[in-house]
């Protein structure tokens, strides 16, 4: 397989603020790659130096081949941005936005394309209209669209879900998918774990500059294990007599409200203590689970332990 | 060839911008013309009598024209200003479009938008009662001098909106400019400025350019400050051209929203 972005030990700082901390990840062509991170992990910044905007202060970053650095005018023909907030001119038309990128891209037809890309994203009612006057679904919609022209191999998404519906959201996430499955690679940044889970073909989680885990999500959720016991209680009292209780000789993790989530290797034996134990104590939980682990398990658990490493 | 393209790809989008707010063209062309008419009708009088043989409103139609343009250029600066704070300016940046078209194509457009208002002014002041018994060479070359002197301080305008923190900032500096309209020979001949201010009248970028342009429409000919015209110009030019494109290529620009 070919690689289409290949990234080593990049770094950026802002003054005595490191943002990246050398950070290596490669990217297989026509892929689906996520990069997972809380806000200020460096996901941005990642995506302004492999799309050109800044310059990275140490590392190599190839993305189709070219070196960002050295060879941004061949880069700047492989790839499209859609960033966090819709990149779109509101004093023109739907149209005239479609068409100025297709005139800057050098197409030769750029009134079909602007036809067929309106008509894919359903805006030909609105298509000449000033963007002024589209609702913010519209303008997303024109954003990627605007991003399509040219069909170029590499595509950038910062955070392309950020402030949409659910079903605005699930039209992003089919585009993207249907991309994929024409040959482009995409890159993405998120802070939602369920869009790594659904669309990633590979995710990368990033925390203060540093990639703390990678791999496909199944790979990541193996990283947990298997025998989380998820408790819920009755009231505050019954919590923290399960807490005295087990917390003596189990791991567990307070969650949500009166929940409580107890970590066993997964064997027979410790998930009957606990249960043994609850019973001793005369506890009788509202209810009990056994947890499937999520990408959020993993996310939480890569980013704690980043914290008691410092 | 492909720069060229592009530059103009980008003077057509920043020209449907101007079109669309007639009102930033209203203001440009009706101050120029009060501002005229005040001269003429209040000020005239008193000023009239010191510029000799040339009647007083055919003496300030060179500055009238100037003062038409500097307030224009204002406008482009705050065009660019606003693309910067908007997401579009990065699609641009990532897209294979030379910065030099991107900032040139404004600089076509302003340019071109600039010397439209210029022609209205113009006509404005021919109905007032301004005359020139100049040919057509000397009309020519008076057009030549206002669009290299557009030309030069919209590129100086770019330089200033790339400079500015925020869109009210970004125009300021065509105040400067406005200033040094009026500190120099535009509407009032130098030698009644006072001798403290006359020095710096008679040697600041304003005023051979006024000298030369109105010298064109009056005598027909373009007179000793020509040189000095052409000179500032093309420096301002250049300076402002070769100083924008440096900090463009090195602005990180910060998108919110």
């Amino acid at each position: 397989m070919e690689t289409a972005i290949e990234v080593n030990e990049l770094r950026k700082a802002y003054k005595n603020n490191t943002v990246l901390d050398g950070i290596s990840f490669s990217v297989q062509k026509g892929s689906i790659f996520a990069m997972l991170g809380s806000n200020g992990a460096g996901k941005t910044t990642t995506i302004n130096i492999l799309t050109t905007l800044i310059k990275a202060d140490g590392g190599t970053a190839i993305v189709s081949g070219f070196d960002v650095a050295k060879q941004p005018d061949k880069v700047r023909k492989q790839i499209s941005l859609t960033g966090q907030f819709a990149a779109v001119d509101a004093i023109l038309t739907g149209r005239e936005n479609l068409e100025l990128i297709a005139d800057m891209r050098h197409e030769s037809n750029s009134a079909k394309i602007a036809t067929d890309l309106l008509n894919k994203f359903d805006l030909t009612e609105a298509s000449d209209r000033r963007v002024m006057t589209y609702s913010g679904g519209m303008r997303r919609r024109l954003d990627i669209a605007m991003s399509l022209i040219g069909e170029p191999p590499v595509i950038f998404f910062d955070e392309p879900t950020t402030g949409l519906d659910p079903e605005a959201r699930n039209d992003m996430w089919r585009t993207i998918r249907a991309l994929a499955k024409n040959g482009t690679t995409v890159f993405l940044t998120t802070q939602h774990l369920e869009e790594a889970d659904e669309l990633a073909d590979k995710i990368t989680i990033l925390n203060h500059g540093k990639i703390v885990a990678s791999g496909t999500a199944t790979e990541l959720k193996k990283l947990m294990p298997n025998g989380l016991i998820r408790l819920a209680f009755h009231d505050e009292k019954q919590l923290k007599t399960a807490i005295r209780t087990l917390g003596e000789r189990h791991k567990i993790t307070k969650g949500d409200g009166l929940t409580l989530t107890v970590t066993t290797v997964g064997s027979v034996k410790q998930v009957a203590d606990v249960f043994t134990e609850l019973r001793d104590a005369d506890i009788e939980p509202a209810e009990f689970s056994q947890k499937v682990p999520t990408l959020d398990d993993v996310f939480l658990k890569v980013i704690g332990d980043g914290k008691e490493g410092k | 060839m492909q720069s060229f393209k592009d530059t103009w790809t980008m003077a057509k989008r920043s020209l449907k911008h101007i079109v669309r707010s007639m009102d930033t063209i209203i203001t440009v062309v009706l101050m120029p013309i009060a501002f005229m008419l005040l001269f003429i009708y209040v000020f005239g009088g008193a000023i009239g009598i010191q510029t000799g043989s040339v009647k007083y409103i055919d003496f300030i139609v060179p500055g009238i024209i100037i003062m038409t343009v500097v307030s224009g250029i204002g406008y482009a600066a705050v065009r660019l200003s606003m693309d910067l704070q908007k997401g579009i300016i990065n699609r641009f940046r990532t897209m294979p479009v030379a910065p030099s078209s991107i900032l040139g194509g404004q600089a076509l457009s302003s340019t071109l938008s600039n010397l439209f208002s210029s022609f209205m002014v113009l006509i404005a002041a021919f109905a007032l009662g301004f005359r020139s018994h100049s040919g057509v060479n000397e009309w020519l070359a008076f057009i030549g001098i206002l669009a290299l002197f557009t030309l030069a301080t919209t590129w100086l305008a770019i330089f200033f909106g790339l400079l500015a923190k925020s869109m009210e900032g970004a125009g300021a500096f065509s105040y400067i400019l406005l200033l040094l309209i009026f500190i120099s020979p535009a509407f009032v001949p130098t030698t009644s400025i006072t001798p403290f201010l006359r020095g710096f009248a008679n040697n600041q970028p304003m005023t051979p350019i006024v000298e030369t342009m109105r010298s064109l429409l009056t005598s027909g000919a373009a007179g000793n400050r020509v040189w000095a015209a052409l000179a500032w110009s093309v420096g301002i030019l250049l300076v402002s051209y070769f100083s924008s494109l440096w900090i463009y290529r090195r602005k990180t620009i910060v998108v919110n929203g």
